[in-house]
């Protein structure tokens, strides 16, 4: 009996969503979508609407989750008017006026991913089912990241990634629900290499220690292929497991591998162990070739470099933000973050706070909850980043969130922006005050398309708003 | 009935029964309130869960329960099971009949393997045998087959298997669904029923496993009580008797490992037929640990007991991870201050990041006080009831702190 009813009603469903979906012309402008406030997974009722934070609270990436969900609870306070409103008076779009999203208060669930894929699904499926959750944002982990976006697209609801550099995350897994705030490997890899070829010349030869899944790969790929690209040699690539925690018998290798630069493709707790170790084994203080030798850590964070102390003394690496920038955004940022929590935040926490506030922004904006015109939203009316001559280069343009001018770019829903390269100070004032800005590279070095064959192969398909 | 005595008639009624009422009974707090938004627990994803795990420990304790075999890598074959589903669905299509079959197909000629070598061992040196087992496949899974960039990428390491639309879907044809379905019964698809501020969701996928659950826990009464389930309990209480009197034991510890290997191959299709993504950490040696846990946490060789004990574990892992401070604050907000802010610091320790903490205290009493799992604790409730004239103070007192 309920059997029958269930297959009837859930086709019912699932036709007139898709029939609707369809039937809406892509090039409605958001009033449009106003009218409808059903229709998809998860719509809200008249007084609330509940976001779910998915982030790692233990395992290698545990440090970066919790300082994500700081930032992510200060987001929501602002959204509801409390506090004194962080990014939103400096944010260029202002559709954000302390009301909540759409005369809706903010409510959160949290969850946590564990660094694992299968138990961050398990989380973010209980957000959507039980608990009603409209958007799902976290990370910390790419190939957390890429299996929460995938469930996502399935489920109908908006993905807001935290943090996740992959490339494949909005490249050979991209999906229409999901989008990356934050910079990705590639962009690290053209950022850091001039650095490196003016700091350490064009001829080294480099060593990798790389985690062992989708970042660490797609990471090791871009910066061998862009080290390689100004002379410099790879010796050897070595995956070490996610879970490792002592690293020296990988390190015990690296000194007779006639290699003088270390580049350790890791991150959060991994890469504060792998240095440690490799600086403990006096890497550092070694003559090879006649050169230095030297360590090279392409993706930072503040929490690494706090972790790691007075190893990271004049390492390079690459930052999404830092919170030493002077632009009146990152300054409001930073104020209440430190007037709340008493220290500055992470690169981490600014994403996510700013994936937050870009999410809310599009539902304002589109008028309506429905994934499929927050898509639209997000994608913005094909306006442009200045200076940069391309097909591809059309989508939502703002500033005011602590990165300079920064575009959602429609095509595959990728954040382009500057990129800080980073350099672990030799005097630290406190232990927030460990890296050095080095120089800020303008998003037209760290430019690419979205064909390009690192990012290919995939396809961002079409929206999807569920049921 | 169905050739099964009277007594295991009733407790296969009372099973079904629980089963059929699920979505009621996990969510006895109405939608929206407090207590329902930390403790309801009727959702689709929890309520497979809980009867996939069921599968997963039924199985699991066919070899434990009777044969005395602690296997310490069972996770491996719910991976197995997982990635063979996954491969189904990216090579043949969305339908999941053939993608259970595969998987237990796959995960018997592994447990087979696996179990030849491993039987030539008894206790300890059988346990870090399968543990380590189970710990190749996983590093198997993770690393050496799974990366993207080689050409043999059998796994998709980190990331977990996943179908793509590239894929080749040989059996799909226009307007097949797009999701894990039966015969065009999508797993996903509810039907919700809302009654006066409460919710019950009754989900397609959950209901199937259910079925399938059911039919997995009348094979193994079916097990228990037949002369080879006699056997297997021989093995248990003294192998080196049994093989003076002229028998051979290994084919039949062998024939108990593989049937309970298929058991968790079973559970690993249904898992991807209901989220078609496998990952590896579904084979991690914690994730075996998991599976021992859960079996003797419900009673070991008893025949509920798994269902109660995967159940249970389950429940905690995904109900307590999820309340945090705002939640708690929320829920004791008729407390004064103090004292609330007071309490909410020890629960703190608990809940969210801190499960696991709540989930070995438990562990610990649960094993000191009732040495036979829940299903002991459940007899001895059922012997207060039975033996009235003793008195309720007396004997509420014997009651463990639970």
């Amino acid at each position: 009996m309920s059997k029958t009813n269930l297959t009837r009603r859930g086709l019912l469903k699932t036709g007139a969503g898709t029939g609707a979906a369809l039937a809406m012309p892509t090039i409605f402008s958001g009033a449009a979508w106003a009218a409808s406030h059903s229709g998809f997974t998860n719509a809200p009722g008249d007084s609330s609407v509940t976001l779910g934070f998915n982030v790692p609270q233990t395992g290698p990436y545990a440090d970066e989750g919790n300082d994500e969900l700081r930032a992510y609870l200060l987001a929501v306070e602002h959204l509801n008017g409390e506090g004194d409103g962080g990014m939103m008076s400096t944010f260029t779009s202002k559709s954000l006026d302390g009301t909540g999203i759409l005369g809706r208060k903010v409510n959160y669930v949290t969850g946590d991913t564990q660094t694992k894929s299968d138990a961050a699904r398990a989380s973010a499926k209980s957000m959507i089912e039980k608990d009603g959750a409209i958007m799902i944002s976290g990370g910390s982990s790419s190939g957390v990241a890429v299996a929460v976006q995938g469930l996502c697209q399935e489920a109908g609801v908006i993905f807001m990634a935290g943090l996740t550099h992959s490339n494949d995350t909005t490249g050979k897994d991209k999906k229409a629900n999901g989008f990356r705030h934050f910079f990705n490997a590639y962009m690290s890899g053209a950022a850091l290499a001039p650095v490196l070829e003016k700091t350490y010349g064009a001829d080294r030869r480099a060593y990798h220690l790389t985690a062992d899944y989708t970042w660490g790969w797609t990471q090791e790929e871009s910066i061998v292929a862009s080290t390689e690209a100004m002379g410099w040699q790879t010796v050897e690539k070595v995956r070490t497991p996610l879970a490792a925690t002592d690293f020296s018998s990988y390190i015990a290798p690296v000194l007779n591998s006639g290699a003088d630069v270390l580049v350790l493709n890791h991150y959060g707790g991994n890469m504060v162990n792998s240095l440690t170790n490799a600086v403990q084994f006096g890497l550092r203080d070694k003559q090879v070739n006649g050169k230095n030798f030297e360590i090279v850590v392409p993706l930072y964070s503040e929490l690494m470099a706090k972790g790691a102390g007075k190893n990271i003394e004049g390492v390079f690496g690459s930052t999404n933000w830092s919170w030493k920038l002077q632009d009146p955004g990152t300054l409001a940022f930073v104020k209440s973050f430190g007037t709340k929590y008493g220290f500055p935040p992470s690169n981490a926490a600014q994403t996510c706070y700013a994936q937050t506030m870009l999410y809310a922004d599009a539902v304002n904006r589109a008028g309506s909850f429905n994934p499929c015109a927050v898509v639209e939203a997000l994608e913005g009316d094909s306006s442009s980043l200045p200076g940069i001559d391309s097909a591809a280069n059309h989508g939502f343009v703002f500033d005011g969130l602590g990165n300079g001018q920064t575009m959602y770019r429609a095509s595959d829903h990728q954040c382009f922006k500057d990129v800080l390269v980073m350099k672990g100070k030799s005097n630290p004032d406190n232990e927030y005050d460990a890296l050095e800005i080095v120089e800020v590279t303008p998003v037209k070095q760290v430019w690419y398309e979205p064909d390009h064959p690192m990012f290919a192969g995939g396809d961002l398909g079409a929206c999807n708003p569920g049921a | 009935m169905l050739g099964l005595n009277k007594k295991d008639a009733l407790l296969f009624m009372i099973v079904a029964l629980l089963v059929g009422i699920a979505p009621f009974l996990l969510n006895p707090f109405p939608e929206g309130s407090s207590l329902g938004q930390m403790f309801n627990a009727g959702y689709p994803d929890l309520m497979q869960r809980f009867v996939i795990f069921g599968i997963l420990v039924i199985g699991f304790n066919i070899l434990f329960g009777l044969t005395g075999y602690l296997s310490f890598g069972h996770a491996a074959f719910l991976g197995i099971g997982s990635y063979s589903a996954v491969w189904m669905f990216k090579l043949l299509g969305y339908n999941i009949v053939p993608a259970i079959l595969l998987s237990v197909l796959v995960s018997g000629v592994f447990s087979l393997l696996i179990g030849f070598i491993a039987l030539r061992r008894t206790g300890i040196y059988f346990s870090i045998l399968t543990l380590a087992m189970a710990q190749m496949c996983f590093n198997l899974a993770y690393s050496v087959l799974g990366n993207p960039n080689s050409n043999f990428n059998l796994t998709n390491g980190e990331t977990g298997l996943q179908v793509y639309g590239n894929d080749p879907q040989y059996l799909m044809s226009e307007g097949s669904r797009e999701i894990p379905h039966l015969f065009g019964l999508a797993m996903r698809d509810s039907y919700q029923w809302e009654i006066s501020g409460w919710l019950f969701t009754f989900n397609t996928g959950y209901y199937l496993s259910g079925i399938i659950m059911l039919v997995a826990f009348y094979l193994s009464i079916r097990i228990f009580r037949s002369p080879f389930g006699l056997m297997l309990r021989a093995i248990k209480s003294n192998k080196q008797r049994m093989n003076y009197t002229g028998l051979n034991a290994r084919p039949y510890a062998l024939a108990a490992f593989v049937i309970s290997g298929m058991y968790a191959g079973l559970a690993g299709g249904l898992l991807s037929s209901m989220d078609p993504l496998a990952g590896a950490e579904r084979m991690h040696w914690t994730a075996s640990g998991e599976i021992v846990i859960m079996a003797i946490l419900g009673g070991v060789g008893t025949l509920v007991g798994p269902i109660l004990g995967s159940g249970f574990i389950e429940y905690f892992k995904n109900i307590l991870s999820k309340i945090n401070d705002s939640l708690l604050h929320q829920w004791l907000s008729w407390l004064p201050d103090g004292l609330e802010d007071g309490i909410v610091w020890v629960l703190h320790f608990f809940v969210g990041k801190g499960w696991q903490l709540t989930l070995g205290v438990l562990f610990m009493l649960v094993v000191i006080f009732l040495p036979g799992g829940l299903v002991e604790g459940g007899q001895r409730v059922g012997r207060l009831f039975r033996r009235k004239k003793g008195g309720a103070d007396g004997a509420s007192a014997k009651q463990p702190a639970e």
